[in-house]
Formats: C-alpha cells, structure tokens, sequence
C-alpha cells in the first residue's frame, strides 16, 4: 500500500518530464514510432509483395528475361481473351456457388440440431465433436482421404454396389461428366464445420424470451426460424458466407491434389490456371496479371464483408 | 530544448533504423550475389556449392563420402553440399536461376535445362569439356541444345515392362509380350479373367502429366520412333500417330485400368503392388519398394514391347539425375573437376550402385547386377537398347506433356479424333518453341 501511494506521484513527475523533453515535433512523431513495427510487416508481408505482382503484371516474362520491359495491359488482354481463363471462371463460380450454399445450408441444419434441448449433456459434446471432424484434417488429408475412397476399387464403389445401388464402378474423380460435382462435393464436406460452429454459437446467444414471445402470439416452428433465428443469425450469415466466398475462389490444394484441374479441364479453377501459368508454364508476368485479376475479384468481396462488418457494428 | 531535440532525433531514429530494416528485407538487390565471392575462396581454398536432391535420396553420409573422397584427391577444393527434396530443390534452382546466385555445380531434372539455357544461367560443357580435354565418349548420353552438351546423367532410372507372373500364368501367357499384338492380347486375356484385375494401366493425372512421357511416347520411343524433327515437334507424325492410335485401341478394349484420368504414378505403382493389374511400364527403382510392400508379389521385368517386326534397337525411357555448371560460377575448371569426379568408371559405379540405377558412364557396372536377377534382366535391356526421352531438354517440358495430355484424355472421351488431337498437340508445343 504504502508502495502504492509514493509510486503515483512519481509516475505523474515522469510524465510531465517526459512531455517537457520530448517537445512538439517529438509528440507528433510518437505515434508514428509505436506505430511503426506494424507498419513495417505490414510493408514486408503485405505492400511489397502485392506491389511485385502488379510491377510483373505489366512487363514481359519476368524472372526468366534477364531484362524485362514494360509491355502494358498485354498479359491482361492476354488473360482475358484466353478461353481457358474463361473455363476457369466457368468453374470457379459453379464450385463457389454451390459449396457455399452447402456449407450454410447443412451449416445450419447440423447447429440446430446441435442447439436442440432434445439433445442429452453427453450426447451434445460427442456430435459436436463427430461434426467438425472434417475441419480439423489438413487440406493434404482430405484430398488422399477422399482419392483412396472415391477411388475405382474403393470404398464408396464398394458399398454402393454391395447395396444394389449401382451395376458398375464409377470412376468419381476421372470421368469428366462427374469430376466437378465430386470436388466439390468434397469441399462441402470439409468446410461445413466453419458455419456449424459459428451459427451454434449465434444461436446460442439468440435470447429464449424472443422465441417465448412468439409462442405466445401464436408463431410456429417455420415462422420463429422465419421471423426470429434467421434475422438474429443474419449478420453472421453475411460476415462467414463472405469470408467462404474469398476461401473457396482461393481453394488450390484441394484441386490440385485431387485432380489437378483434370480430367481434361472440367475442374479447372482460377488457382490452378494461375499456377500452371507460374510454375509449369514460366510464364510468370501472365500468372501475376491472372493473379491481379483473382485479387482485384477477392478485394471487391473484401469490401462488401468490410461494410458489413460495420453494419454490424 | 536540448531534451526536445534529443528526443525528436530518437524518435526519428527509431524509424530510420526500420525503414533500414525494410530495406534490408524488401529484395535480394541489397545483399551482394553469391557470385560475387573472390574465386579461390579462402586460404587458396576454392569451395565448390553443389546443389542436388540426391543426398536425401542416398543412404545417410553416401554423397558426402564420396566429397570427401573428392577432396582429398582435389587438394584446394572443398565442396559444400546444399541438399533438400526434388520439390524444393527444384524451386531453389530457378529462384538460383533468376537471381544469378546459381550453386557452382547444379543437379539438374532434363526438363528444366531448355530455360536455363535460354536465361543463360548454365554453362557450356561442350567448352569444358574440349579445354579439359576430356572423352565425352564413355558418356551413356548427353542433353544437348543448340548441339552444346549443357546436362549430363549421372544415374540412369529406366522404365521397363513390369509383368505380373501369376495374373499372366493364369491367364494363359507363358511369357512377357514382345510386340504390340502380343501385348493386347495378353492385356486382354489378363481382363477376361474378371474381378479387379486389368491388363494394363495408364496414368494420366494433368498434376503429374509424366504419364504422357512414361506410359504414352515410350511406346514411340521402344519401336524407333520420334515425336521430333530436326529439334522441333513433329507430333502428327506417322509414328505417333500409330502410337496414339495403339493406347486408344487398348482403352477401346476395356483392357486398362479405371481411374486413369486423374491417376498419378504412385496409384499405378499401388495397383500393380496390390496384384490388380497384370502388365505396367514402371521405374527400376520402384523394385526395392513393389518386394517390401507385396513380399508375395512374382514379377518380371522385360523391354517394352515394339510395334510388330520391329528389329531395330529398342529406345527406353528414362529419367536421370543430371549434372551442369553454373555460367556465373567462378570457379568452373574446379566445378568441372567434380563433374569429371562424378563422371568417371569407378565413382559413378559407386553412386549407381547407392542409387540402384544405372551408370551414366557406359563402362561403369553397379554392384547390384551382379546380385539381383531381376536388375541383371533391366541391366542387359539397358545395354541392348538406348536411353531415349525425347522431353529431356524440350523447353517447358511438364507442360509439353501436359498439352498433350489433355488433347489425349479428349480423344480418349471420344470428344476428338486422332488426326484432330495431335494437330491440337502440334499446334499447342509450336507455341512454346
């Protein structure tokens, strides 16, 4: 105590001595000097990267050319007149679209059922557990995972032949009518637990009065999930669809260790056009006028999950 | 007022001394080239960077045994090894590349040596080899562009003709085919003995389009064939076609195995392991890993069959730890002495033999040939025929396969022709020449 009361007399002196020493210009630069270590990652990891890619896009094959030279908007010219870009949007967009609707909608169906008071004490935390499974493996897991199960001879052949539900072996990942709809049945798989998990905890802090009220007007299981869960959920629904757009449009490794954008081109994705034009082609200025191109797509979302945040707030 | 400028020219420095450390960090244009070394090193002692993923490929210490052997019969030179996993070895040597800070003496895959060459980042063995005064005679093969020797394989790995003994025995084939119609035939006596098995397999992933080098072209290759002409693609040509032509005809058949699309070499390897497929052209190396995973597993090893009365000799193909030189290094006479080093009858023996490969000296004889009958049989194919891969030196050589891959899985989904898909192929490599 006595520690105390001699201590703060001492830290208000040191405070106006060091007002008095640093001086005007010191007290302006100040914030800037604490300011300045997150400047600099953000400069090293952010800025100079980001700006690299940009000065590459817009010179002739970088990296290999000893002396590149500004060539304009001709890789992007290049980029967007090629119609293997454009089966790439193609894609993109179906493995996008699809999944995230998936992911909310099973998202939400496994939180509900995770949030029923039906649900005993030891029962809850062991389907919780079950349920975000898949989101715990690495990318590298799920892709050897599910190439050893879809696999011709494997188990998913395995057991819809032994149940009558099919004459023949289907080749899931190799036939190019199928392809798609199998990686991207495999993303929905290993990205549900993000959205089950986020809307359980909404749903959680969804107040029980609302749902008491609304029994006593008279409002059924639809009209409360209708007119009471899904307006509280909403924000969260905005800010994790956002965010699963950015993550899936960016989903490379999956693609590339299931079937590198094969057969033929039906699972060609942004990501793995852009790394075949990087690193099997070289052609690095053309990667990174692709990659602008991703980026510029990625910022315009990260807008929209930016203002909705603020909404939020 | 004295205090207030010291703090202000604290505060200031405080950021100088980051922005330093911005600078410091932001590109390799602020720490001087690798290259710029003094040539001779320290003491009169010149060391030699070797970069390769051999070391971790070779049993603990071999490669750095056989250094020290090196420097102790090279007084003056000490060599550093830089050693990591094909992968990153790989992204290592084009970042060495770009930035001129190549090691002094490179490992090198053939597909990479078309672009250094043309970035200039590797040197001219031809050159060194004639100041040296060397006999490039014993060399088993040498990857040339523009007629200049600028690779040259240390260790050969073939690809034979892997046979299944007891799914050929009980399907009535007494012995590995030779020529194509024996080939289809037993792929489809193999397939008509039903289950899970088939004749053939056929890796086609666009991952890891090697397949179109190993399981496609080789075909071409073992029946004299040639996909290029005067170093340009010729792929429409008559042999190819044949080629492409002849796959197709075994995929028609219902002779190959499922899943080929999106197959990668390890799956091949897995099924052939696992006895599901009777007859796959596979690596020599993978013979030590098919005996410790299948103990059980009888299988023989012969030449790749050759399109019918063929007599000629039968190219093989291969994949090869290469060896160049750095054009930056400063120290290429000494590079060039590891190279002899590595090069010559005994050592290259001595690394064949730790690498179960075969030697790129053509009178060196690994060991393990005269321990093994299945490496003696892979052995005297290699001598009968000749090394051929004719993607060893093509610029960007994985997409060359990878173009021609997905024009052949179009074909094989009866969206295009024959004709159709290698004027596709013809017109897409032209491009990249």
């Amino acid at each position: 105590m006595l520690n105390v009361v001699e201590a703060a007399p001492r830290q208000t002196l040191w405070r106006g001595l060091t007002r008095r020493a640093v001086g005007p210009t010191g007290r302006r630069l100040e914030p800037y000097a604490f300011l300045s270590p997150t400047l600099v990652i953000l400069l090293i990891l952010m800025l100079y990267p980001i700006g690299a890619v940009i000065r590459y896009s817009v010179m002739n094959n970088v990296i290999l050319e000893k002396a590149p030279v500004f060539v304009g908007v001709a890789n992007y010219v290049g980029i967007l007149t090629s119609p293997d870009f454009w089966v790439a949007v193609r894609n993109t967009s179906f493995f996008t679209a699809v999944s995230v609707l998936a992911h909310l909608v099973l998202g939400m169906v496994f939180a509900l059922l995770l949030n029923n008071s039906l649900l005993g004490p030891l029962a809850k935390p062991v389907f919780r557990a079950l349920f975000i499974l898949p989101w715990l493996f690495t990318v590298a897991v799920i892709a050897v995972l599910w190439r050893l199960l879809l696999n011709p001879n494997g188990v998913i052949n395995y057991v819809l032949q032994g149940a009558g539900l099919m004459d023949s072996k289907v080749e899931w990942l190799a036939n190019p009518s199928i392809a798609l709809y199998a990686v991207t049945f495999i993303n929905i798989w290993s990205g549900y637990p993000f959205y089950m998990m986020s809307l359980l905890a909404g749903l959680q802090g969804i107040s029980s009065d609302l749902y008491e009220a609304a029994r006593v007007d008279g409002a059924g299981g639809l009209q409360r999930f209708t007119h009471i869960t899904i307006p509280q959920l909403r924000p969260i629904i905005v800010s994790i669809a956002l965010l699963d757009v950015i993550f899936t449009t960016q989903q490379f490794a999956l693609i590339w260790l299931t079937t590198g954008g094969g057969p033929i081109n039906v699972t060609e994705m942004l990501s793995t056009f852009t790394y075949k034009l990087a690193f099997n082609q070289y052609e690095f200025s053309v990667a990174s006028a692709s990659a602008v191109i991703i980026f510029v797509l990625s910022m315009v979302l990260a807008f929209f999950y930016v203002r909705s945040q603020r909404m939020a707030d | 007022m004295r205090n207030g400028v010291s703090a202000t020219w604290r505060a200031t420095s405080l950021v100088v001394v980051l922005a330093v450390l911005v600078a410091g960090c932001a590109g390799p244009s602020s720490s001087p080239p690798a290259t710029a070394k003094p040539a001779g090193g320290t003491g009169g002692v010149t060391t030699l960077e070797f970069s390769q993923w051999w070391e971790p490929e070779l049993p603990q210490g071999a490669l750095r045994g056989l250094m020290d052997q090196f420097e102790a019969a090279s007084p003056g030179i000490k060599v550093k090894l830089l050693s990591g996993p094909f992968a990153s070895t790989k992204e290592q040597t084009i970042a060495g590349a770009a930035a001129g800070t190549m090691a002094d003496v490179v490992g090198l895959d053939g597909a990479w040596v078309s672009d250094f060459v043309k970035q200039g980042s590797i040197t001219n063995l031809s050159a060194l080899m004639k100041s040296a005064g060397y006999d490039d005679s014993q060399l088993a093969a040498q990857i040339k562009v523009n007629g200049s020797t600028y690779m040259i394989p240390v260790v050969n790995f073939i690809y034979p003709l892997f046979t299944n003994d007891d799914l050929l025995s009980k399907a009535g084939v007494t012995a590995p085919p030779t020529n194509r119609t024996e080939f289809m035939a037993a792929a489809k006596k193999i397939t008509a003995g039903g289950g899970d098995v088939k004749g053939w397999i056929l890796p086609l992933s666009l991952e890891t389009p090697n397949g179109i080098q190993n399981d496609v072209m080789s075909w071409n290759w073992a029946s004299g064939g040639s996909m290029l002409k005067d170093g340009k693609p010729d792929v429409a040509n008559a042999d190819v076609k044949a080629t492409v032509e002849y796959v197709k005809s075994l995929w028609d058949a219902g002779v190959v195995a499922p899943g080929a699309l999106t197959m990668k070499e390890q799956d091949k390897v897995e099924e052939f392991t696992n006895g599901r497929v009777g007859m796959m052209i596979g690596s020599l190396a993978w013979v030590n890993l098919i005996r410790k995973n299948n103990a059980n597993l009888k299988f023989s090893i012969s030449a790749i069959p050759a399109k019918d009365g063929f007599t000629g000799k039968r190219g093989i193909p291969y994949a090869s730890w290469g060896i160049g030189i750095s054009e930056n290094s400063k120290n290429k006479a000494e590079a060039w002495k590891l190279v002899d080093f590595l090069m010559n009858k005994t050592n290259n023996a001595s690394v064949s033999s730790l690498a179960n490969g075969f030697p790129g000296n053509t009178q060196a004889v690994p060991s393990f040939v005269s321990n093994d009958n299945l490496f003696k049989a892979a052995f005297d194919i290699y001598k009968a025929g000749y090394p051929a891969n004719e993607f060893t030196g093509l610029p960007v050589a994985d997409e060359l396969m990878r173009s021609f891959d997905e024009q052949l899985q179009k074909t094989l989904s009866g969206n295009q022709s024959v004709d159709d898909m290698l004027n596709a192929a013809q017109t897409s490599w032209l491009k990249k020449f």
